[in-house]
Formats: C-alpha cells, structure tokens, sequence
C-alpha cells in the first residue's frame, strides 16, 4: 500500500520515536513496516501529550470516587452530581508551549479547546477560569519586556475567545517567577452544565454506524502540535510558529449551538461525540473506537479541506480548531446534516464503525493505514523515568526566617502589598466578560472563590483555581497538598463545600531526573490531600517539558476545585461589609516562612521548609465557616495564604474601601507575615454572632481570637498602618502601571 | 401579558440572558433567527441582544446588517415599532441606521468588562420613563466596540432633539471617560424615540444577587 520509509533515522527523530519504538511499531503491525501516515500517528499517540508515558505511573492511584461523583478521569471532562437532577462537568488543560511561541493564539486556542471538552459532554460551558504563569515582568531588560508582551497576548486571547463564546471568565489566578522566564504557564478552566441523564461520551459503536465530521475544515495549522508540546525549548523553538493552531471563537460559537441543539431535538440519534483536541483526527478517532473496542473505517478524502493538496498524513495530524467527530446512527445521517447547514457549518460523513478492531484509513479508494486499534493505546510506552532527589533541597532546607536580617515591619509591609502577585489584577479580568450569562454572583477581583448561581436549582457554585510554586519548589510533596488545601479553603470560605477537583501538572524536563522526583512526589501530595479532604480528582492534564536551555520551571500543580453551595442568596463575601463589624482570626499562627512571599519579596529567595500538614484542622475550619454561614452568622471570610494576616486584611481592605483596627499578640514582630496553613478571617455583625461564632470555633477545637474591628480610613494592623485611600491606589493601579509601562 | 421578540444572528450570545430577563418581568418572549423574513405577529418590542454576530468580523455590526431579518426590523421600526438595541445591537442598529452615529474600538483598544455607573440625561421616552432625569445606574458593561462617534452637527441634533439617553458617569454623576465615546455617550434613540441603543447591559441587572437590580427600571419602561 505504500513504500518502506527511506532515511528512517532522521524520520524518527523528526517524530519523537526511538528505534525501539519502531521495532515495537513493526510488531504490532505483525512484522510489517509502517507507512509514513502509521508513523505519524503512532508518533502522535505515543508523543507524552497524548500518552502519559512518564506521568502515567504516578497517575494511577489518584482518589477519583465518591458518592457525588458522575463520571471520573478517562472521559472529554469530569462531572459531579449538583442536585435536582443537574450535573457540572468541569476541566482544566494547559496550552503553555504554544502560548510561549504564539501568545495570542496560543492562549485563545487553549480557551477553545478547553471550551469543547465541555460541551462535547452535552454541557453548555457556563463558567471559565485561568491560571497563568509568567516571568519577571517588573524589570526594564529584554526579559521583562518580552513577558510584558506575554501578558498582553495571552490575556487578550484568553479574551477575545471567550467574550465571543458568551461564557463568563469568572475568576483565576496569575503569579510571577523569574522560573517562568523561558517557559509561561497557561491553565485555561471550564465549567459546563447539564442534565445527569443527558451527559454524551466520545464512544463510536454499532457496527454499520456512521461516522461523521463536523466544524471548521481541516487546514495545515497546528501539524504536530502534539508533538511539540513533549519536547523542551531551544533558541530555536521560535521558528515552531506554524505549529501553533489558529482560533476561531465564531466557529466555535457555531458549533457550541449547533451541538446542543443536536443533542436536545435528536439526543436518540447520537451515540458519541469527541473533540479533535491534541493530535486532532487521530486522537479522536482512535479514543472513540478504542473505548468500545469497535472498528473505523474513514475516507480521508471526504472530509472538508480548506487547502488543496493535503495529503493523509496532514488530515490525520493537523489540530486546526473547533471541529468535533460523531457516531451517528446509521441512516439518520441528514438529521444531522440539517442542523450543522443551519449554523453555517461543514459536515460529512467521513466513515463507519467496524468489526475488525482495526483503523483503516482510504485517500481515493486507497488504503493508507491498516493497524489495530487497541495496541495503539494500550501498548503505548509506559515509561518509568529515573529520579533523584534534587540537590537543592538541602541547601535550601537549611535557611529560615532567622538567616535573614530583620526589616521594619512598617517596610516589610510596604514592599510586599506593592508585590504584583498581591495587587488587584483589573488590568485583566476587565478584558474578560465576568457577566454574561447573568449567573455570577461573586465577581473576579473580590477574592478568593468566584460563584455562580444555577438557574436550574437555585444553588451556587464556587469555584477556585490555586497553586503557590513557591511551596512546591521547596517541598514538591506537601507544596502540592497545600495546592489542594487552599482551593478548598477558598472555596469554603464562600461558604460552599468543596467537592471535587481537576488538576493540570506543570512541570520541566521528565529526563532530568531531578524534575521526575518533583512529579512522583507532586502526585503523593495531591493523592493524600484530595483522600484527607475527601475531594476526587476528576479531571486533570500533565504538561511537562516546561524547560528552556536546561532551565526547568518550578513544578506547578495547578489545582481547581469546585464546590456546592445550598443557596444562592448564601454566598459569603471576602472582602469587609460594614463598619463596626468584629473580625475573628481563626487558626494557630506559627513561624512559617517557608516559600513565604516574605522572603521572596525582601530577600529575593525561595528557602525553607514547610510545617506537617494537619487535614484534620482544615476541615474544621470548612465546616465552621459552611455552617456559621448557613446559619447567616457571618459577613465575610477570607483565607490567609501569601503574605498572612497583614496582607489578608489589607486585601479585604482595599476591596472594600473600609478601614481596619487589629492586633494580634506575637512573640516575634514578624509573624503578622507568617503563611502558617489552615486559618482565616471571619467578620461578623453583632456581639451575639461573635459569640455563638467563637464558641462552634472551640467546639471544634479550633484557635480563636477577636482581632479588632472593621471601619475608618486607615488599614492598621499591630504596627504597621496605612491610609486606606494610598492602600487603594497602591492596590488597584500597580499592575496597569507595570504591564503598561512600554507604552 | 406583553410579548418580545429577540434576534438571534450567528454569535450572538446575550440572547437567552435577554429572555431570562424579560420572561422575569412578566413578558413572554419568542427568539427569533436571522435567516427569518418576518417578525412575529403582535409583538410590543424587538429587542437586538448583545454578543459578536458574525464573530464582529470586518466591524461589529456590518454583516449582521444584511441579514433577513434586519429588513422586517426596519419596517416594524418604520411604522412605529419599538426596537431596542443592547450592545451588538446598539452596533447593529447604528450600522442599518436605524440609529445615529457609529461605534469604535475602545480607547484604551482593550474589552472592558465591568460595572458602570451611568446617568440618565433624558427620561422624556419609553425607555427610560421609570427613572428620574439625573438618576445614577450601576449597569454592567462588556465591550471591546463601544467608543460612540457621532459629528459636530450630527450631536447638536441629536442634543436638541433629547436623543442622549445615557452618560457614563462617577457615582456623583461627573461625566466619565470610559471608552472614549463623544461626551462620554452611553446610549441614545432616534428622532422618533421609538429605537434606542445602549452599550450596557441593562438585563444583566436585575437582581441584586448579581450586583445591581437597576436594569429592572430600565426594561420595565419598555413593556409597561
């Protein structure tokens, strides 16, 4: 059917594939050598992106059930039951190395292919979030310059793709780190909505069945991307441009409305229904099929081009965007076809489903690929990687607040509220529509969780993206707990229960076996905090190679998770409420300065360790924030992280515009910074719901203390203090000032 | 019971917010698709919903224009029919010209997505007959095309006429420079005062959990 491959050695290399692969390739194909179309797409299948090769090992184990879960890892999303009949189907994905090489569409396409594993489940995507990773961007040198310009690509692209989608971009999270010179960190989260008995899967079955195309046509864009995205960065990498798909939030649009209408008037007709995400037509072709263990057959020259003389090859590796393949049943094909034609859409009927277990691909009659299916996946490579303790860790291990000279707490403060990791991000959730959809009830920039309503039930959804790369540098293990912790905490706070999360694992070069014990101990972390919490992992993506010139990233497990609020009436704010309010601290403050923007920001290092995890006291202070909320003793909480008590209250400060009078009692001036876990700030109304609150806080045994008292112009904390009007303009305008700063 | 009709193009996406509102206040609603030649019958208001027709390609606005449906649109309006534009459709009914003026790229070339206050200049129409001349709203915006030109004579009639509807403004109701619209315009109606336009989103506004119950005064002029 087509010649032996000639210069195999520069053909395999330009596929990622060693020569044992290509033995192994040549056994599955019963002793036969694969043609170039074959090559590709095991090239494709086998890449890290689509098969997990070095992460898998570590994957398996992840907590991933419970009562409230629907449909764990393995599908286009995760979905978890939300009452009444409804479901929440929610994932997150990175796009970071095209988002390095092409901001703006690197960004945009991340949106849109987040965007169709959602409603590719039948949900219509009704919440989007972000959590972004750049280098320094303070600085006046070519690098800061350069992240600048990340920042505005990404952000406009993140916007524009899904301002026109109509889905509401409600929260995320960004942060700074001159480990992010070389590679970004782009996490783009969805959450959809649906009916639990509507929910569809990527499954193509019953032999005779139609499979059909539907979108935008297929281009050269993107040709590879997959395979790009499991290597790391040279000076070079920038020539990969044309690797980098191209969006079109439109058509996505389109085919958004197309689907969902498909799936309401002619939910009997749709057997499966897959994304063409990461290795496009491959992918999704062979998912569909492996999971029923079916045959494909498909005619590549029926499916819609949108340049002429693409071969088998580029339709079966390109990643052009927004289009999607279904199993129809047989003979209800024009049903379909009326729908896509209405939406100004292409559709065809591409192929059928097989008995033969095997992918037989046709150009004109011609067979161009002949080769089972279930090898392909099942056998792909499953790699166990060295690892070693990286050297660092004692070096660092061996630092404390103590090795640092004291600085004025006054000074201390200034310097860390200025710190782009804590100022007001306006500059770019104003170029996200928050709103549309009309469900958002707690908006970005007013901290911590953002919610939605549900129409359908009158419950709420909060939601929180989170991850201190600081943490896991230092400890990979408990950093990543941590991730987990605080997205619960931010979420509880809102006076929802956290329920479930979906991961996305960034990190560097998995052959450097440094890099590979920051994984295996990352997935420990996030196994033993999602079993404490009782929170499932239900989706999630791995990115590794986030390296450039031998310089890994630090290992960055973003973490989201979603929660259920009873009522929507019942969201709690974060931010003060009301002069005269009582503020209580909630939780035991230490000396933890370990990763702790403390450091990081006076002294430019990220050293230390971080205390034993207590699961026990986190869930404690969910339950006593869920359940004083419920009872609507509280105003507003919020959770201390980065920065501790000072900056937590100079946060909801600012946001308010209220003034504050604390103090707290401490044995070192310094511990007003501390970053010690499991605490948070609760305000309240009247002395009668301080009381009943502070007695639930010692019920569970948790440490409580009145800590002053909401109101007047100026933020004043201990001894440090400010004028809450410089607090503000310091708050909201730095970020525009830095980020501008070229213009 | 009133009824409205509301335009669905490719795109849009503030369609079923448009109706979720509506339906709340008491109105039964009907979407409309572009490709229809004709508007139901008996309806008291057309309502353009906000969104990206046509993916705002070439201009927001200019294909949307050429639509079926537009045609009906023009004639309801002509014959006296209310007609109510909110963001894409305040482009939309600009680029037919239906209404005056056009809209441009924000100043700041950045989407703005945001709450904004904004005062009404002129209560003297349906639109805004709910709320006091002066009264500020605080009313959601989320545009990337809502910098509104309009030139020197062109503004004076549209002034002398009682056209300007709504101001961004601050909370005390100093005019504001949001997008860089012409003295700061926020939306306006024709001549008539049967077709209005507005850049923000009054039907994001109607219950206070969201943010802002303002909207409700607004739409409730419409269909009172």
């Amino acid at each position: 059917m087509s010649k032996p491959l000639e210069n195999l050695d520069e053909i395999l290399k330009s596929h990622k594939l060693t020569h044992q692969d290509y033995k192994h390739i040549v056994k599955i194909l019963d002793g036969r050598e694969p043609n170039i179309v074959e090559l590709g797409i095991f090239s494709a299948m086998w890449s890290e992106h689509c098969s997990y090769k070095s992460s898998k090992k570590y994957l398996n184990g992840f907590p991933t059930k419970a009562p409230w879960v629907i449909q764990g890892p393995g599908e286009n999303a995760g979905v978890i039951d939300i009452g009444d009949g409804m479901a929440s189907v929610f994932k997150m994905e990175s796009h970071n190395h095209p988002s390095f090489i092409e901001p703006y569409q690197g960004a945009a396409t991340g949106v849109g292919g987040i965007l169709r594993d959602i409603f590719t489940m039948g949900a219509r995507p009704v919440a989007n979030m972000n959590s972004l990773r750049f280098g320094n961007i303070t600085d006046r040198d070519k690098i800061s310059k350069y992240q600048r310009h990340l920042v505005k690509g990404v952000v406009e692209g993140i916007g524009d793709y899904g301002n026109c989608m109509g889905v509401p971009t409600i929260g995320g999270e960004v942060s700074f780190d001159e480990s992010y010179n070389g590679n970004i960190l782009v996490n783009a989260f969805s959450l959809g909505l649906v009916k639990s008995d509507e929910i569809f899967l990527g499954v193509a079955e019953g032999i005779g069945n139609s499979v059909m195309y539907v979108g935008s046509k297929t281009g050269r864009d993107g040709l590879g991307g997959a395979v790009m995205s499991s290597d790391s960065f040279t000076e070079e990498s920038k020539s990969l441009r044309p690797t980098v798909q191209v969006g079109d939030p439109f058509t996505e649009k389109l085919l958004l409305e197309a689907c969902l209408e498909l799936f309401k008037t002619k939910k009997d007709i749709v057997i499966g229904i897959q994304d063409m995400g990461a290795a496009g037509l491959t992918s999704s072709a062979f998912e569909m099929a492996g999971k029923s263990g079916a045959g494909m057959r498909m005619d590549l020259d029926r499916v819609p081009a949108r340049e002429e003389g693409m071969t088998p090859y580029d339709f079966m590796l390109s990643e052009s965007q927004e289009r999607m393949l279904l199993c129809v049943k047989r003979g209800r094909e024009d049903e379909v076809i009326e729908i896509f034609k209405k939406w100004d859409l292409d559709v065809a009927t591409i192929g059928e489903v097989t008995d033969s277990g095997r992918m037989e691909l046709f150009w004109h009659g011609e067979r161009v690929c002949n080769m089972p299916i279930a090898p392909v996946s099942e056998e792909a490579p499953i790699l166990d990687r060295p690892t070693t303790k990286p050297k660092y860790l004692d070096d660092i291990a061996s630092k404390s607040i103590d090795s640092y000279p004291k600085i004025d707490n006054q000074e201390a403060f200034e310097r860390l509220i200025s710190s782009m990791e804590v100022v007001d991000k306006a500059w770019i959730y104003e170029q996200y529509d928050s709103m549309v959809q009309t469900n958002t009830v707690k908006h970005p920039g007013t901290l911590d969780a953002s919610c939605i309503r549900v129409k359908e039930n009158g419950k709420a959804l909060a939601m929180s993206s989170d991850c201190n790369p600081r943490y896991c540098y230092i400890d990979p293990k408990k950093g990543s707990a941590l991730a987990v912790m605080e997205s619960g905490r931010n979420v509880a706070m809102s006076g929802a229960r956290p329920l479930a999360v979906t991961d996305c694992l960034n990190f560097g070069n998995p052959e450097n076996p440094e890099v590979m014990w920051q994984f295996a101990n990352s997935c420990e972390g996030i196994k033993e905090a999602c079993s404490k919490l009782n929170t499932p992992v239900v989706s999630g993506n791995v990115s590794l190679y986030n390296e450039t010139n031998g310089v890994s990233v630090f290992p960055t497990p973003a973490i989201a998770m979603v929660g259920l609020n009873d009522s929507e009436n019942r969201v709690l704010a974060s931010s003060f409420q009301q002069a005269e309010n009582h503020l209580l601290l909630i939780g035991e403050t230490n000396m933890d300065f370990g990763g702790s923007l403390y450091i990081k920001e006076l002294f430019d290092e990220t050293t230390g360790e971080i205390s034993d995890i207590e699961y026990s006291k986190e869930l404690k202070l969910w339950e006593l924030v869920i359940n004083a909320n419920r009872k609507g003793l509280l105003s507003s909480a919020k959770d201390l992280s980065s920065g501790g008590l000072a900056i937590t209250l100079a946060k909801m400060s600012a946001v308010s515009g209220l003034g504050v009078v604390a103090g707290v009692r401490v044995d070192d001036k310094r511990a007003i910074f501390s970053e010690t876990q499991s605490r948070a700030v609760l305000e309240v109304n009247s002395k009668e719901n301080l009381e009943t609150v502070v007695s639930m806080a010692k019920e569970l045994g948790l440490k409580v203390d009145i800590i002053g008292k909401v109101g007047g112009d100026i933020f004043k904390l201990n001894d440090i203090k400010m004028d809450v009007n410089r607090l503000q303009d310091i708050y909201f305008s730095s970020f525009k000032k830095v980020v501008e700063q070229d213009i | 019971m009133k009824s409205i009709a509301i335009l669905q193009f490719p795109g849009t996406n503030c369609d079923l917010d448009t109706k979720y509102a509506f339906e709340k206040l008491g109105c039964k609603t009907q979407i409309v698709w572009h490709k229809e030649t004709t508007l139901p019958k008996d309806i008291d208001l057309v309502v353009i919903a906000g969104g990206f027709s046509y993916g705002d390609y070439l201009r927001a606005g200019a294909i949307a224009k050429f639509s079926p449906i537009m045609r009906a649109v023009i004639e309801y309006a002509d014959r006296g029919g209310k007609v109510l534009g909110i963001c894409n459709g305040f482009q939309i009914l600009t680029e037919v010209g239906l209404l005056e003026g056009a809209l441009k790229r924000n100043v700041n070339l950045h989407f703005i997505s945001k709450f904004q206050t904004l005062k009404v200049i002129n209560n003297n129409n349906d639109f805004l007959k709910k709320c006091q001349k002066d009264e500020i709203l605080n009313i959601p915006i989320a545009h990337a095309d809502g910098n509104y030109y309009i030139n020197d004579s062109g503004y004076k009639k549209l002034e002398e006429n009682g056209q300007i509807l709504l101001q961004y403004s601050n909370r005390r109701g100093e005019r504001e420079i949001v997008n860089g619209s012409v003295n700061s315009i926020a939306g306006i109606c024709n001549k008539n005062r049967n077709v209005f336009g507005l850049m923000p989103h009054p039907e994001r506004a109607i219950e206070s959990i969201l943010g802002s119950s303002d909207g409700v005064k607004m739409l409730e002029g419409l269909i009172a």
